[in-house]
């Protein structure tokens, strides 16, 4: 068998199961427990909401596998999510919520509510909780309520929030999202706040880079911004 | 300071063992948010107040702001005997080398025989420190002695399991040349962020300000802290 297999069927001995994903955080790379190596964000703002994460794939903490994934998945028109957690149970999910939701919105004959999207996530998560380990973050906008921010966790928690943040890089931005959100801010101040603190982020945590990721989702439709690392914002050390 | 990375993916509301807490068993910590920031006459130096030994806080109103000299103080993070221990015997060996000396003693050399400390008993220990002060050589100093014994000066810098959430805080709104009532506030601000979200760090914030003239210490009990925005 070739170098890559023996070094996989290695990794898979020492407890290492997870295999080009996006977490293992270096501190724990061994361990069972996952720390998902991204930052992702969601924020609502006047009219509509954005949802951000950073590009960096890594192995163990140590190897970049990918310098520019898109980790938002785009899983109706106006609703799309960005996942925590292991790589490939995420696409699993994703895959079967994309097709549940394509199915019910043609028999409702009309687009599908953002809460029925968190919500199909929801159960395949709490459903299948011993075996997964993947948490979402929804994002969209719907004719009945307008955009709205819902986090599923990875046990299969369904909460709506004005903004939430997840992933590894988030632990080091609650201070500065805390201390920076206003309800109700235009999008152009949206789109700062969200690049402010993926900047951050990726400056601290060394499992999140690249570039940043920004989909503006309002009534008239879906924007994707993309903000290369050196026009990420600098702060005072850098 | 980054905290431990929990094994736990999981929200709970409780767990089963909140009924019957096992905390005669575990270890008292000061899992703890500690900050100091540097500014043109001297430091600013703040800390929580909570001690806990597993889910019980055994102090609610610790001071985690130890004087080790007239105008050098640590900050403790980490485990409570440990830093004690280690602050006691450092406080001694100052005081000494001061006699001898004549003068006050340099920021410098507090921190590096914090240092020395707790890199020759790296293992046994578990102790974050954060020396700052004001001398009559280089002003105001802040010098960090995270576990492991690696010494470091740096114009801002926080400590404790509390501290990881908010660096994206810091270095958003640090900058250099701050008035002492900036860095007050600043720290007082960064110190209620943390303690909104760290479930180890609480109670009231302890700030103090080293300069030339003198220490000047004040309380900020828990309702009169800073407000942020609730999600």
């Amino acid at each position: 068998m070739n170098e890559a297999t023996q070094y996989k069927l290695k990794l898979e001995r020492l407890g290492y199961h997870q295999f080009r994903t996006m977490e293992r955080h270096p501190t724990n790379y061994l361990c069972k427990g996952v720390s998902t190596g991204t930052t992702i964000l969601a924020v609502k703002f006047n009219g509509g909401v954005i949802i951000g994460s950073d590009s960096r794939a890594s192995v163990g903490g140590s190897y970049v596998s990918s310098k520019v994934i898109n980790k938002l998945i785009q899983i109706h028109d106006k609703i799309f999510c960005c996942i925590a957690g292991s790589l490939a149970d995420a696409q699993a999910v994703t895959k079967m919520a994309k097709f549940q939701l394509s199915f019910h919105s043609i028999q409702m004959d009309s687009p599908p509510l953002v809460k029925a999207a968190a919500s199909v996530l929801k159960e395949l998560c709490y459903s299948n909780r011993e075996d997964l380990e993947a948490g979402f973050i929804t994002a969209g906008w719907d004719k009945k309520r307008g955009p709205q921010v819902y986090t599923v966790s990875m046990g299969g928690m369904l909460l709506s929030q004005p903004f939430t943040i997840g992933g590894s890089g988030s632990t080091y931005i609650y201070g500065y999202v805390d201390a920076k959100y206003k309800p109700d801010m235009s999008r152009e101040e949206c789109l700062q706040f969200a690049t402010n603190a993926l900047a951050l982020a990726i400056g601290r945590d060394n499992v999140s880079g690249g570039v940043a990721h920004l989909v503006v989702i309002t009534e008239g439709g879906v924007e994707h911004v993309v903000v290369p690392g050196e026009k990420l914002p600098k702060f005072h050390d850098e | 300071m980054a905290a431990y990375v929990t094994q736990n993916r999981v929200e709970m509301f409780s767990r089963p063992n909140d009924k019957f807490p096992n905390w005669e068993s575990q270890e008292v910590s000061t899992g703890t948010t500690i900050m100091a920031v540097e500014f043109d006459d001297g430091v600013v130096i703040g800390a929580d107040s909570r001690t806990t030994t597993g889910a019980y806080i055994a102090n609610r109103v610790t001071d985690k702001l130890t004087p080790i000299h007239d105008r050098i103080f640590c900050c403790r993070s980490g485990s409570a005997a440990d830093t004690q221990a280690v602050a006691d015997a450092v406080s001694y060996q100052l005081g000494f080398h001061s006699i001898e000396l004549d003068e006050p003693p340099l920021v410098q050399t507090a921190a590096n025989l914090f240092k020395q400390m707790c890199y020759r008993y790296r293992e046994e220990l578990m102790a974050g420190i954060i020396v700052a002060g004001w001398d009559k050589r280089r002003g105001g100093q802040v010098y960090t002695v995270p576990m492991g014994g690696m010494l470091v000066r740096q114009p801002v810098s926080v400590g404790g399991s509390g501290s990881s959430y908010i660096y994206g805080f810091i270095d958003s709104n640090y900058r250099s040349g701050m008035s002492k009532e900036e860095c007050l506030r600043f720290t007082a601000e960064a110190l209620a962020l943390a303690m909104e979200r760290d479930g180890s760090s609480g109670g009231v914030a302890r700030l103090a300000a080293i300069t030339e003239a003198g220490l000047e210490r004040t309380v900020i009990l828990g309702n009169q802290l800073p407000t942020f925005f609730s999600a």
